[in-house]
């Protein structure tokens, strides 16, 4: 057992080494000296506090969508369709500020309920495709993906239409809410301690509930073998349903907080591929939800960190995802290769 | 006037052929039972280094094969990794399908908004002159005419040969194609390389044709890889009614276009978006029938009625080969 644990470290840092090999390969390629680049990343990320607090932004909303996807993932869903749900949540979350921020309610009642409303937004989108996937036979991975570019329709239209600021709409988003409807930040920075908490929050809430709960066993059950878990007397459906109101719930609490606290408007966009990310930390971390937190601030890190790559190098800040992409690649092929030859052995 | 309509949907027909490629592509790499789900990013890395490649060399010949090149070597991973490795098809196909995107992004960075080689019209003597199909058909540029060479070809290959026949029987029941001599996991490989070889035709169909160059992100083809993925399923893994899909959604997007000035509250990003509805929207009516609640429903109409209804249904239905994307071991 105890020599399994070893094996299994040293194919994930072999995994982990070829994608490095492979990324640093491409960036010769590519014509781009890779140490530097490599050099730039981290202090893109951590040179100063000012990047610091960058990546502590982007580590909020990829640990929310990382957490919601777990529990898709833990019922058998590919649950593509969160980037839409963080789009909606953020639409819905503007949507509520919009409707209380001309009366006389408090400015905190009226944040909370701007956050509330992101959570349904992208819950009810997650609903959407979870019915066609339940009463349409429609699979999630194209439900949802139809969904994300629905989603994105959405904002533009408002962007542009009803919701445009004075004058001309622009893609620059909305016209940006007055300063006391904002999340409170640390002073001269977008990073909300609320919003940490509610993301660390969130992530402890989904370990519990998949670690500790009947409620997760049958969850779990249900994402294993469907077919059993009914036969045992699970509500199949309802139990999948859940999962994605739950998974949309986090994504539009991602979205709420980008337009609360980073933005403080609707913005074309404003999902940013955290949904995707999210994809890609579960499956790297193998669906555990104890690595979720260092993982994902390892991502947000490469994220921020590669935007000065393209300032310095001029190269694309796409590398980011390359290099986060393969990574992921390799570790599942990683753990082919490793059940593979254990079993030979 | 009739003359304008022609020339459009000549222009349709030339634009389907990218998805049409695509579609037929995911066609056979699935009736052999692999999903291959990392189309869009396959599609996005060949039309850059298939752009790329022509560019280099001002040989488009070449710009095409290396496009056949990366959607099979993209295509060569999916295989690995769920064949002899064993992990989820989808899982690896999806974060293919981001790897190439971001690939294609990063790497095509020096070749934005080059001026490269296009392919040139190439109207066929006598038959152009033919009236109405003449125009619509005979008018065309190589790449055209092998999209329609290439709907006849794969559908005589899977439905009328007999290595067409396992094939379907690798897909379909691959223990029992097994036991008649196929070599099951040889074949997957080879059918899954084969149709990432044609969908990576795809995306030098954009970028040497239909929308020549690369733009980085504002090439505007994320997300032709999704719909063409949704278009196998409308299309019943069959390359005709797969064919008729690709050609219905160039229309829609030409109409799009055409109705585009006689709409101005609309922002242009909005129309663009029309497909996907509609992709769920027919995936749903492809999968519908097969629903608990449509049999209930079905089951307490009257009989007239029903008859119409399961007809019309099924006519829609389309079940996707028995063995898609489970592996296969020969014990």
């Amino acid at each position: 057992m105890k020599k399994n644990i070893w094996i299994n470290l040293g194919f994930q840092a072999g995994a982990f080494l070829l994608a490095l090999l492979i990324t640093t390969l491409i960036l010769i390629f590519a014509g781009a000296p890779p140490l530097k680049a490599y050099g730039s990343i981290l202090s893109g990320a951590f040179g100063s506090q000012k990047n610091l607090i960058a990546v502590l932004i982007s580590w909020s909303p990829l640990l929310l969508t990382t957490a919601g996807v777990l529990i898709t993932f833990a019922a058998g869903l590919w649950n593509i369709g969160i980037e839409g749900q963080m789009t909606l949540g953020a639409i819905f979350a503007t949507w509520g500020l919009r409707l209380f921020q001309d009366t006389n309610v408090s400015p905190a009642l009226i944040i909370a309920i701007g956050l509330l409303f992101g959570m349904a937004g992208g819950a009810l989108w997650a609903a959407l495709a979870g019915a066609l996937k339940t009463f349409g036979g429609v699979n999630e991975i194209f439900g949802g993906l139809g969904l994300n570019f629905v989603a994105t329709a959405l904002t533009i239209y408002l962007v542009f239409g009803p919701w445009k600021r004075p004058g001309v709409g622009s893609m620059s988003g909305t016209k940006p809410f007055d300063e006391k409807l904002w999340l409170s930040t640390l002073p001269g920075t977008a990073l909300s301690p609320w919003g940490i908490g509610l993301s660390i929050l969130a992530v402890i809430v989904v370990f519990i509930l998949l670690r500790g709960t009947y409620f997760g066993l049958k969850l779990k059950a249900v994402g294993k073998n469907m077919r059993s878990a009914f036969m045992l007397g699970v509500p199949t459906w309802q139990y999948s349903m859940f999962a994605f109101l739950l998974c949309g719930a986090f994504a539009g609490l991602a979205g709420a907080i980008q337009v609360e606290a980073v933005y403080h408007r609707l913005l074309p966009n404003i999902s940013n591929g955290y949904g995707f990310l999210g994809l890609l930390v579960a499956m790297l971390i193998n669906y555990q939800a104890i690595w979720v937190i260092p993982i994902a601030f390892f991502f947000a890190a490469l994220n921020v960190g590669s935007i000065q790559l393209q300032i310095v190098h001029k190269m694309d800040s796409s590398f980011a995802g390359v290099l986060q992409d393969l990574l992921v690649l390799l570790i599942l092929l990683g753990q082919g290769a490793r059940e593979r030859l254990l079993k030979k052995a | 006037m009739d003359n304008v309509i022609l020339i459009g949907l000549a222009g349709v027909l030339a634009a389907a052929a990218p998805v049409l490629f695509a579609v037929v592509g995911e066609t056979i790499t699935e009736r052999a039972g692999v999903i291959n789900l990392s189309l869009n990013g396959t599609i996005l890395l060949s039309a850059m280094s298939g752009f790329a490649a022509a560019y280099k060399t001002q040989s488009l010949l070449v710009g095409f094969l290396v496009g056949m090149l990366v959607g099979a070597i993209v295509a060569f991973v999916v295989a690995f990794g769920s064949i002899a490795l064993r992990q989820s098809q989808v899982a690896i196909g999806f974060v293919l399908a981001l790897t190439a995107r971001d690939l294609a992004y990063f790497l095509g960075v020096p070749y934005m908004n080059v001026p490269g080689p296009t392919l040139p019209g190439l109207p066929l003597p006598l038959l152009k002159d033919i009236p109405v199909l003449g125009t619509l058909f005979f008018r065309q540029n190589a790449i055209t005419y092998l999209s329609f060479l290439l709907i006849l070809a794969a559908w005589i290959w899977l439905f009328r040969t007999r290595p067409g026949l396992m094939l379907q029987g690798v897909g379909e029941r691959p223990a029992a194609a097994f036991v008649r001599g196929a070599n099951v996991n040889r074949l997957r490989y080879l059918y899954t390389i084969i149709g990432g070889a044609i969908a990576g035709l795809a995306g030098p169909a954009y970028t040497l044709s239909i929308k020549p160059g690369w733009m980085g992100t504002q090439t505007g083809l994320d997300g032709v890889g999704w719909i063409a993925l949704a278009i196998t399923i409308f299309g019943g893994w069959n390359p005709w009614r797969g064919a008729l899909g690709a050609y219905l959604f160039a229309l829609l997007q030409w109409l799009g276009l055409v109705l585009q000035p006689n709409l101005p509250n609309i922002p242009s990003q909005v129309l663009q978006v029309a497909p996907f509805p509609l992709m769920i929207l027919t995936l749903l009516l492809v999968n519908v029938g097969d629903a608990e609640w449509v049999q209930r429903w079905l089951a307490s109409m009257p009989d007239k009625t029903r008859r119409l209804a399961v007809k019309a249904l099924r006519a829609m239905r389309a079940s996707p080969p028995a063995a898609l994307g489970t592996t296969f071991e020969r014990d």
